[in-house]
């Protein structure tokens, strides 16, 4: 039956673990589409048969002028259809739910679009163009963002699609079921050569998945969608591997982070790093924001909007400074130190800490 | 022609208008008479001239996209011209076509006859409206010359403010026609509280007027904002103001969040006005009233009321909190619901009747299908889960070129062959217009119904190049579309045609209750000798001949 559906339905194959949900809601929606628009019409029909005027001068019984269906009637039909809309509707918002909330163990890999390719960073220090490498049956979560304009990454295979904004971070994860290779498209229009904005997902077997990491591996004969060549592995592998947490830690001393920032969780000017990633900070101006990519990244380019309490108004702007992918090396860094206790009284607010009026790279 | 031979002529009328006077075609002659006039019928025919002109433009636009989709890779047109194209082709059909489409022509034709008034609130003010009309086509056109545009007509920053061709251009020209709607709305809203007929209460109106008033609500609301986002983009395109360009810590999804509250209200603005067409085509012909007229009459202003609230389901996948989409999720299906009682007011409607079929009739049961389908789509791409899936793609493109075309369209043309007798006081050929009817029918299932699929399927939308196990469904749709556009060419011919070699109509060849039928077709320059009386409703198909025409007295 799904098989049926999804082949009349012209639907791409059900390649991650949610795709198989999403298409039978799908159905359901599809089916009672058709049913009611066909009913309409057909109820419709009749009664412009049923009521044409000549049958109506023949036989004068059928002529009910000003009848007014019954009011129950009426109502039965909208509450049942609303009643159906609630139910697309509440399954539709908690598979969402399941799409947008990715689970706590997910890989994370970096992804950035710019006009007209798409970049894959690792963790680990590798990187790919056009082709995104991913075990199978391990969630893998994509942090996106965009270097120029708005594009939208999208797997249809995976019934997945977010978009990658410049400026903004999103994220978008999934779990491929199985190895196998799926079309990545650009969805969101961005210029003249955007129906070529695409790409592919390989998804390989766990093991194949730790030697491509690792650089060995030559590429995996894995069928594909017709349409697209093999991409060999080995044309997008760097040369040198460097951990995506040592790039941060390169990034961070560069660009003067460590100057304020620690990394084991000292008091200084500015947070530690050390165990930040992950947890709620109060607000200066009340509330709290829990530290996630978006907050942290935020902070790099407008650090003055929502400032940690107990700390000073002093960090610059780093907007135009520093490159998105040194962007993400730094979070991944900080990430690396969320489990790095702080020393006590870490978290004491710094009233007392005086500025120096001439820091370098200062306000 | 003299005088004489017009009043020949013209046959006597049973209402006793227009015998004594020459129809508003014949009134005045010469072209100043026409550009210069303040008639409200005048300026409605005129209207009608520039939204067919742009109606086959945006057509060409259309066929030259579709054709170039025939093959997967570059069939005749390079990427740089196909991405002018389908920009061009949503600005054109958007803001030249379907937003003033009905509005100006019929409402601008039938909305004070209705009401029992000579002309609108502000006749200058109609005139002008017609004019800056004219002034942002030329503005729009002038743009297409000089650079075009190639954002797609959702002008998303920060493409839109990098993109070198004539954004500004396009911005401004599409600001001077937000004008021009927000006249004719204000015109139709002060006409509606202060022109009435005596004894004509808000209850007895046609719901034609319903509907134009609250598409002229949504109209006042929603331009301003339009106008304030395009403002915005053409200085951050010309001078760099760069309040949406995060490069200077601006922020790209704002301009989406300003630009959708326009353009979501914005869909009922082109759909509005043709569920009052297709209120007054089912009960004129079904010679019934409604089933429920509240109903039809309020859902109109719920609509334009939910309709400012659901901006955020075009979003999902923008970086829109999960909360809100669930929020906008909801909000959405609530227009369902509205447009869902009068669907089946509607066929209630026929029930009961003595229906006479004609070429609106058949346009009607067209659009029950295609609006019905169209609509349920929309409540499927409101459901979260399954938008990730579609947002963005074919599936899109089918379902709001099924509101749009099949929705508005076929209730443009439903309108165009209904008041065609009442406008020009000739009837076209039945026969043809039947035919032509189901060769649009035909042609736009075979262009839009694939595109679903396709959607499915994951054809983004907006592609030059596409995977090549996409391409049948897209030869479909090509086809379909070609015969769609001969199926529109062949319906307007017969009504051209008809202009000068249609039979006489006669004041009311439909034997319609509603009031702008209760005087001369087509009426004289005043439109009533004085101002009629109303005793009844719009609907009152239960009385005799004789008592309907006593209680709506016009002279």
């Amino acid at each position: 039956m799904n098989e049926l559906l999804r082949t009349i339905l012209f639907l791409p194959r059900q390649a991650s673990t949610i795709a198989e949900e999403i298409d039978k809601l799908h159905y359901f929606v599809i089916i009672m589409t058709m049913g009611g628009a066909l009913l309409v019409t057909l109820i419709g029909g009749y009664f412009l048969f049923r009521y044409r005027r000549t049958a109506v001068q023949k036989d004068p019984s059928r002529r009910m002028p000003g009848t007014t269906p019954a009011i129950w009637l009426e109502v039965v039909v909208v509450i049942g259809l609303f009643g159906m809309f609630l139910v697309w509707w509440v399954i539709g918002f908690r598979q969402f739910m399941d799409i947008r909330v990715p689970p706590e163990n997910a890989l994370e890999i970096y992804v950035t679009g710019k006009q007209w390719m798409w970049k894959f960073a690792y963790p680990e220090g590798a990187n790919s163009i056009a082709t995104l490498y991913v075990p199978a049956g391990r969630p893998v979560k994509l942090i996106l963002t965009s270097r120029d304009v708005i594009h939208s990454f999208f797997v249809p295979d995976f019934r997945l699609k977010e978009d990658v904004v410049p400026g903004r971070l999103t994220t978008l994860w999934f779990e491929a079921k199985e190895p196998g290779r799926h079309d990545i498209l650009c969805t969101e229009y961005c210029g003249v050569s955007h129906s070529t904005m695409r790409g592919e997902v390989i998804a390989l077997a766990p093991d194949e998945y730790e030697r491509w990491l690792q650089g060995k591996s030559p590429a995996p004969a894995i069928a594909g969608p017709v349409d697209l060549r093999p991409s060999p592995v080995t044309e997008y592998a760097p040369a040198e591997l460097v951990n995506m947490v040592r790039q941060g830690e390169r990034a961070a001393a560069e660009h003067g982070c460590l100057r304020c920032h620690t990394l084991d969780g000292t008091p200084h000017l500015g947070p530690t790093w050390a165990g930040l990633y992950g947890t709620t900070v109060p607000l200066e101006n009340g509330g709290s924001v829990k530290v996630d990519e978006a907050y942290i990244t935020e902070s790099m380019m407008d650090p003055l909007v929502r400032i940690h309490v107990g700390y000073q108004r002093i960090m610059p702007s780093y907007l135009g400074q520093i490159r998105p992918a040194e962007t993400s090396a730094i979070i991944e860094l900080m990430k690396s130190l969320r489990d790095v206790r702080p020393k006590p009284g870490a978290s004491a607010p710094w009233g007392t800490v005086t500025v120096p009026e001439t820091r370098e790279g200062g306000q | 022609m003299s005088q004489a031979t017009i009043d020949a002529e013209t046959r006597p009328d049973p209402l006793g208008v227009g015998a004594d006077h020459p129809d508003y075609l014949r009134a005045d002659s010469g072209l100043r008479s026409w550009l210069l006039t303040k008639d409200h019928k005048r300026i409605a025919i005129m209207f009608y001239v520039g939204v067919i002109l742009f109606l086959g433009l945006g057509g060409i636009f259309a066929l030259v996209l579709r054709t170039e989709l025939l093959t997967p890779e570059q069939t005749f047109i390079d990427a740089n011209t196909y991405n002018q194209m389908f920009t061009l082709h949503g600005i054109t059909m958007v803001w030249l076509f379907m937003i003033p489409a009905i509005p100006t022509v019929f409402g601008n034709f039938v909305l004070p006859i209705m009401l029992g008034a000579k002309d609108l609130a502000f006749p200058r003010i109609n005139l002008a409206s017609f004019y800056v009309y004219v002034l942002s086509a030329i503005i729009l056109l002038g743009a297409m010359v000089a650079g075009g545009a190639d954002t797609g007509w959702t002008f998303y920053v920060p493409y839109s403010t990098t993109s070198p061709t004539a954004v500004t251009w396009m911005g401004i020209g599409i600001f001077v026609n937000g004008i021009s709607s927000i006249m004719t709305s204000v015109n139709f809203i002060v006409t509606t509280h202060t022109m009435r007929a005596k004894g004509l209460s808000w209850h007895r109106m046609p719901l034609f007027v319903w509907a134009s008033y609250a598409t002229s609500i949504i109209i006042l609301f929603a331009t301003p904002v339009l106008g304030m986002s395009l403002v915005l983009l053409a200085l951050d395109h010309a001078f760099g103001l760069s309040l949406f360009n995060p490069r200077y810590g601006g922020d790209p999804v704002l301009f989406q969040h300003l630009f959708w509250f326009y353009s979501h209200p914005a869909v009922y603005i082109m759909i509005l006005p043709s569920f009052g067409v297709i209120s007054e085509v089912v009960c004129s012909f079904s010679h019934n009233q409604p089933a429920s007229y509240r109903a039809i009459a309020y859902s109109s202003l719920g609509i334009a009321f939910i309709g400012f609230f659901t901006w955020g389901h075009h979003m999902f996948v923008a970086g829109l909190s999960e909360f809100d989409a669930g929020v906008f999720g909801a909000l959405s299906m609530f227009v369902a619901i509205f447009s869902a009682i009068k669907v089946f007011t509607w066929v209630a409607t026929l029930r009961g009747g003595s229906i006479s079929f004609a070429t609106p009739m058949l346009y009607f049961l067209w659009f029950l299908f295609l609006f019905v389908f169209g609509g349920m789509t929309g409540v499927a791409v409101a459901t979260q889960s399954l938008d990730v899936h579609w947002h963005d793609t074919y599936f899109v493109v089918a379902h709001f070129h099924f509101i749009m075309v099949g929705g508005t369209l076929t209730a443009f043309l439903a309108a165009a062959h209904y008041w065609f007798p009442k406008m020009f006081g000739r009837l076209y050929d039945e026969r043809v217009g039947l035919l032509t009817s189901v060769a649009v029918f035909i042609g736009f299932v075979f262009t839009f119904l694939p595109q679903f699929l396709l959607g499915n399927g994951g054809m983004p939308r907006r592609y030059f190049t596409y995977p090549a196990r996409y391409q049948w469904l897209n030869v479909l749709s090509t086809g379909g579309a070609w015969l769609l556009g001969a199926g529109l060419i062949l319906a307007l011919g017969n009504l051209v045609i008809a202009l000068k070699w249609g039979k006489r109509a006669g004041p009311n060849p439909w034997g319609s209750r509603s009031f702008e039928w209760i005087t001369a077709s087509p009426p004289s320059k005043h439109n009533f000798e004085e101002t009629p009386e109303i005793e009844r409703s719009a609907y009152e198909y239960t009385l005799s001949e004789e008592v309907a025409r006593e209680r709506a007295k016009a002279r």
